[in-house]
């Protein structure tokens, strides 16, 4: 799939999402800069679309980056609980400060997904057994883990019901006010990319990466932070979204490899437009009423993992 | 110039590097010989920087190889292991690119093209550039390894068995290659071999080892001849002279 055609793909799907919704959004009413259409337009769908754009591209990056860091093909956000860690410091947050303050809620958040990501990676590093299915399995039970702690202490201290909206997936909620810490996914995104070099020689393994001069502990510290930044500015905005870190860079390497400076562009397009129609799906077929994303695509997204686990079991063990 | 300074390496209890000195004379191959675990690798990794001496140190022009700093150090000296385990999705052509990282950080020049294109051409990879690793043999993939190596344009090169899963033909190209580069280009080679005979066709020094002793270090002829042969393996191995090669026939030597 070349570049500009999945570019071209995004910008019709974009269109269609800024005019898809319980209320019917002409263009000409746009014009009137005076009509309830186009408040809407700006206070609710430009927001939603800008939000689905980011957080696509943003977890499909960190998913990029944790599979190079691991060596690991099924390596993500989702599977080495690093969003379940994110989580985990949101309800810590809320049950040590009263009044917590939203940047007190992101720091927090920020700390737990990275302590959360580093600690699975040096679980990764002490385990004899790497099998390409075995150390998925592992970050999931591990995630598991983090969430039973989550949500025991979150009912323990009754601020289960606050903690609700950061499970479920969900683009229903992002109005202009609340999305706004996505942006600082793009600077991540772009560090990614001047750093991409890096992270394809972190891949070769520590001793390619030290013959060529390169630190490797130096480029995972980067990676983690990078991928803890993205994560907790999809999960405090839009909750958790499974899978996306973990499918769209594995179709993107099936077709193109893993050089990460000529994958990442491809990466972060795919990304976006997948959860544009994921959300898309969601939204259409109830409506008026929408289907959280986090359900159309773990719907979707389990589907492709499966034929991914089956067919990929040999691509991704491949050495 | 490499020195080598009394280097030991334990583990455990055992000595796996004894107390070894090594000069390594800069514009020739040395080839390391000895049996298996004896100590080969641990050195070359040492020498690398990939382990560290219990004792002992190892110099790169008068300085030890740990004060180097790690981008200047892959400029100077490039290893390529024993085994080599990759599961990126590179073509060969990309991998040796990523050679010339300490240069370019992956942002090739017109100097690093023109690098990547000879260690191609050494390597004889040129129907094979745009395939991906993955999809290679064992010895195909061997041979991209050595190329990235070789585009890395070190003036030292360590190499770690690299013969182990090659077939004659390609084991006799790249010597010939290695060979080329140390006349032509001046480098230094320092190699592990298994067969006795491309040690002695194809290297100007034997270093021997046994359990992690020096046994021998010296040029070629003074190390393929029955008397040392016999000290370093414990077995008889008579030595043939052809066009001008020493040959060593230890296929029905007597083990004593
Ligand atoms: N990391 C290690 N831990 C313990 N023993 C080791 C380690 N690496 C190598 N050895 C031991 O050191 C000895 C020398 O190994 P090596 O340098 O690989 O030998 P060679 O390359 O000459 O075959 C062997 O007995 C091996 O078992
Ligand atoms: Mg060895």
């Amino acid at each position: 799939m070349r570049l500009w055609i999945l570019i071209i793909i995004t910008m019709i799907l974009s269109v269609i999402s800024l005019f898809l919704g319980a209320i019917d959004i002409r263009f000409s009413d746009l014009l009137d800069l005076d009509s309830d259409e186009l408040k809407i337009f700006l206070i609710s769908r430009v927001p939603r679309l800008l939000a689905i754009i980011m957080a696509g591209a943003g977890m499909s990056i960190a998913g990029l980056i944790m599979q190079s860091l691991s060596r690991n093909k099924f390596v993500s956000p989702t599977t080495a609980g690093t969003l379940d860690a994110a989580r985990l410091g949101i309800m810590i947050s809320m049950l040590f400060i009263t009044n917590v303050t939203y940047t007190q809620q992101v720091i927090f958040s920020f700390v737990f997904s990275l302590a959360g990501t580093f600690l699975f990676i040096q679980i990764l590093d002490r385990i004899q057994f790497k099998d390409v299915i075995f150390v998925p399995l592992i970050g999931i039970m591990y995630g598991n883990i983090l969430n039973s702690i989550t949500v025991f202490f979150g009912y323990e201290a009754d601020i289960l019901q606050n903690l609700q909206s950061w499970f479920m997936g969900s683009f229903t909620l992002i109005v202009a006010g609340r999305y706004e810490l996505l942006y600082i996914s793009i600077p991540a995104v772009l560090l990614a990319y001047i750093y991409a070099n890096k992270f394809t020689v972190a891949g070769m393994g520590e001793d390619f990466a030290k013959n060529l001069g390169m630190s490797y502990k130096v480029v995972l510290n980067l990676g983690l932070i990078l991928v803890a930044v993205i994560s907790t500015s999809v999960v405090l905005t839009v909750g958790v979204i499974p899978f996306l870190g973990l499918i769209v860079p594995n179709i993107v390497s099936i077709f193109k490899g893993d050089n990460i400076r000529k994958t990442i562009p491809l990466t972060m397009v795919t990304g976006a437009a997948f959860l544009l129609i994921c959300d898309i799906i969601g939204r259409t077929i109830v409506h008026p009423y929408e289907i959280p994303v986090n359900v159309t695509v773990a719907v979707i997204g389990s589907a492709i993992f499966l034929i991914l686990l089956f067919r990929g079991r040999a691509y991704a063990k491949k050495s | 110039m490499i020195e080598i300074k009394e280097l030991t390496k334990r583990f455990g209890k055992k000595n796996v590097v004894d107390n070894v000195s090594i000069n390594i004379k800069p514009g020739t191959i040395t080839s390391f010989i000895g049996p298996n675990g004896a100590g080969k690798s641990t050195l070359l990794s040492m020498v690398s920087r990939f382990l560290d001496s219990d004792t002992g140190e190892v110099l790169l022009d008068q300085s030890n190889v740990k004060k180097w700093k790690s981008n200047a150090f892959a400029k100077r000296v490039s290893i390529l292991k024993q085994s080599n385990f990759l599961n990126v999705r590179l073509t060969v052509r990309e991998l040796i690119s990523f050679g010339r990282y300490p240069y370019s950080k992956g942002r090739l020049t017109a100097e690093d093209e023109t690098f990547v294109d000879q260690a191609i051409g050494y390597m004889n990879l040129h129907d094979m550039e745009d395939q991906l690793i993955d999809e290679l043999s064992g010895g195909q993939k061997q041979r991209a390894f050595i190329a990235m190596v070789i585009a890395q344009d070190t003036e030292y090169i360590l190499l770690d068995e690299p013969l182990a899963s090659l077939d004659m033909k390609h084991s006799v190209q790249i010597m010939k290659t290695l060979r080329k580069l140390v006349n032509e280009l001046g480098k230094t080679v320092v190699i592990v071999l298994h067969d006795i005979n491309f040690a002695s066709v194809y290297s100007d020094r034997i270093v021997a080892l046994k359990d992690g002793e020096l046994v021998k270090n010296g040029p070629t002829n003074d190390i393929i001849n029955p008397q040392t042969l016999s000290e370093i393996y414990e077995m008889d191995i008579p030595v043939q002279e052809q066009n001008g090669c020493r040959i060593c026939v230890y296929f029905n030597a007597h083990a004593n």
